[in-house]
């Protein structure tokens, strides 16, 4: 029992990393019809640009992350400005290949300045722990757990109740209808950037936590996160975050039981996990758990 | 009785022709000549093994074109496709040690039937779906490269003894008239020759009725569904396809590298497909050709010159700031959003716009 209690604990920490990376894409998803595979550079230049702040320029952790999502912020609102805004009305193919075409270069940008080298980011978790009832849970999940709580309450509010975030959901519901309310698509994509590459940052910040844990690779986490964008529903931030946890969870309770249950799975099962959820999701449900369904008549 | 100028289209007959002008006879010679005299002019080896895996990028970006250019669907387990057929090539062509006319189909069979069996899942959904599910098929594929070790060897790999004798030839050692090729040299004749099976097949698929069917389904779906092509069948076919041509490649490429392991079919391996297609025009066939021509080449170029390029470092004691590996990949990734944002029909276009210009001059348009 306490090993299960601690497995899901490990998977909601991962999980909560996963939803705000997934919360991401939904976000960009939803204003602009596009999935953007850069989210990975993004992630790793958030956390790369808080090693920059807190161990080479001296800041306090938290204002070096402050720092560090409103530089990523700026980043993804300048990328879409002067990339991806040429791209509208252009196939999907097109833009798609675009943001791929953008993770590769910010990446080995990310790979030219800081190196290949794991890095210890000098944030205040370390490797310190605490126990309840037999689990141990490692002070940094914990944090990741909270931030990802407070981002998401702040997030749901943002769309709720302020006049941007409402216009965001306008323009995501019907672009047309928006624009003649006199919403501005512009600012609305701008800003979907700004979300996501902040949200992204914060992820890359609580992954690269601990020891010798910031190297390029981080950004890797992105292309786990498609899976829990799928299970959610492309266009659902609740799915989202519910997706997050859920291939959290399966992930961490795999590669914990796998050997036991399962030993003629081979090794590393657990990475590949999430894709076999994916898989099975797509085909019971399309367009996933909360997914709007797309109507097609011909 | 005048005839009219060959350039004019009279019928819808013409319009299918492969080769319809005297012009474009005169360089189907040039081209059998630059095939044939290539190898014998050319005897560097580096340059021709960096021509040889060109050609082999080229298959399988035809391929990936008729899927992507033809067909409008983004796929990017084009790496998964290759490795299998590679697998393929290691244990028909290697372990059981049948010959070339019998593993290289076989190589390219397993792939497509891999693709029928995917591609009805994958395809279900319309748009960006196809890419993420492919995405997924990566690192299912690596897990499955990486486990299966009878086959594959496991994560260090296995080595191809394909041989590649083809009657009385062997290009592994190839004798013309008492003089003898060197193995580079004999691959070149046959991958080469295999790239213009494939071209010429796939010109073929695109100027008859199923090519006419994907290019409807990438030009809208909806609309293709109401002049009755049906979706599902064309796009899970041309998803077939283009995993047959993947996994041909794949075979020829672990027969010619003699070794592969699981680290090569990674998700750069499709992105390098993929930028292949981007950079030489995305819906031609020339111009997948063309792009792994360009891009099987810069790295090549990169790599030989890279002593005198400033900031790149060769070793890893080297003081600059960027790898080899590094700049290759911003490279690939720089190139991509370059042709998309300025030039996406690629380097073939401005090919077709040199070609407008003589067409039409004296006059601008």
């Amino acid at each position: 029992m306490t090993e299960f209690l601690q497995l899901c604990f490990n998977g909601l920490a991962l999980g909560a990393r996963y939803a705000l990376v997934a919360l991401g894409f939904v976000v960009i998803y939803r204003a602009t019809g596009v999935i953007n595979f850069a989210q990975g550079a993004l992630v790793a230049l958030g956390a790369y640009l808080t090693y920059a702040f807190a161990n080479g320029a001296g800041l306090p952790f938290a204002l070096a992350v402050l720092l560090a999502v409103l530089c990523s912020s700026a980043f993804g609102a300048g990328l879409e400005r002067t990339v991806l805004r040429k791209m509208v009305g252009e196939p999907v193919f097109a833009v798609i290949m675009i943001t791929i075409g953008l993770l590769f270069i910010v990446e080995q940008a990310i790979t030219a300045i800081w190196g290949f080298d794991n890095l210890n980011l000098a944030d205040p978790w370390g490797v310190e722990t605490v126990g309840a009832a037999d689990v141990v849970m490692a002070v940094r999940d914990l944090w990741t757990l909270g931030i990802a709580a407070a981002v998401l309450a702040g997030f749901f509010a943002f769309f709720r109740l302020s006049a941007l975030g409402v216009a965001m959901r306008a323009t995501a519901f019907d672009a047309e209808a928006a624009l003649a309310q006199g919403i501005s698509a512009r600012r609305v994509f701008a800003v979907s950037w700004a979300i996501s590459a902040g949200l992204a940052a914060l992820a890359g910040v609580t992954l690269a936590s601990g020891p010798a844990a910031l190297s390029p690779t981080i950004g890797a986490i992105a292309l786990v996160a498609f899976p829990a964008m799928i299970v959610g529903g492309m266009d659902s931030p609740a799915g989202a975050v519910a997706g997050g946890m859920i291939i959290g969870l399966t992930q961490a309770l795999t590669a914990g039981y796998q050997e036991d249950v399962a030993p003629w799975l081979g090794q590393n099962f657990g990475a590949v996990m999430p894709y076999v959820v994916m898989i099975v999701i797509l085909l019971v449900r399309p367009y996933g758990l909360f997914g709007t369904r797309e109507v097609r008549r011909v | 009785m005048a005839r009219p100028h060959p350039n004019l289209t009279r019928r819808y007959a013409d319009d299918l022709r492969l080769f319809r002008t005297r012009a474009a006879k005169a360089w189907l010679v040039v081209l059998v000549l630059l095939w044939l005299l290539t190898p014998m002019f050319l005897t560097d080896p580096f340059w021709l093994s960096v021509l040889n895996y060109a050609g082999i990028a080229a298959i399988g970006a035809i391929g990936l074109n008729l899927l992507t250019g033809y067909t409008g669907q983004v796929s990017l387990g084009h790496a998964f496709f290759i490795g299998a057929g590679a697998y393929v090539a290691a244990a028909v062509g290697g372990d059981l040690g049948l010959p070339l006319v019998l593993w290289l189909p076989a190589a390219a069979l397993f792939g497509a039937l891999v693709g029928a069996v995917i591609g009805p899942f994958a395809l279900r959904l319309r748009g960006n779906y196809l890419a993420i599910v492919t995405l997924g098929l990566v690192f299912l594929g690596d897990y499955v490269f990486r486990n299966l070790e009878g086959l594959t060897g496991g994560n260090s790999g296995t080595s191809v003894t394909a041989e590649a004798t083809l009657g009385p030839v062997d290009f592994n050692a190839v004798t013309i008239l008492g003089d003898e090729y060197i193995r580079n040299q004999g691959w070149f004749w046959l991958v080469w020759a295999l790239v213009a099976l494939c071209a010429l097949l796939a010109k073929n698929i695109v100027r008859t009725r199923p090519g006419r069917a994907i290019q409807a389904i990438r030009d809208r779906d909806v609309a293709a569904e109401i002049v009755g092509v049906e979706l599902g069948r064309y796009k899970v076919a041309a998803f077939v396809v283009s995993s047959g041509f993947a996994a041909l490649g794949g075979a020829l490429y672990g027969a010619y590298q003699q070794y592969v392991s699981p680290d090569e079919w990674t998700l750069f391996l499709s992105i390098q497909y993929i930028a292949i297609i981007i950079v030489g025009g995305v819906g031609t066939i020339f111009g997948a050709v063309l792009g792994a021509l360009f891009l099987g080449g810069l790295p090549a170029v990169i790599e030989n010159y890279s002593d005198s390029i400033p900031g790149v470092a060769t070793t890893a004691a080297d003081d600059g700031f960027i790898s080899v590996f590094s700049l290759n990949q911003a490279i690939f990734g720089l190139l991509i959003v370059l042709f998309l944002m300025f030039e996406p029909r690629g380097l073939a276009a401005l090919w077709l716009r040199v070609k407008a210009y003589f067409k039409a001059w004296p006059f601008s348009y």
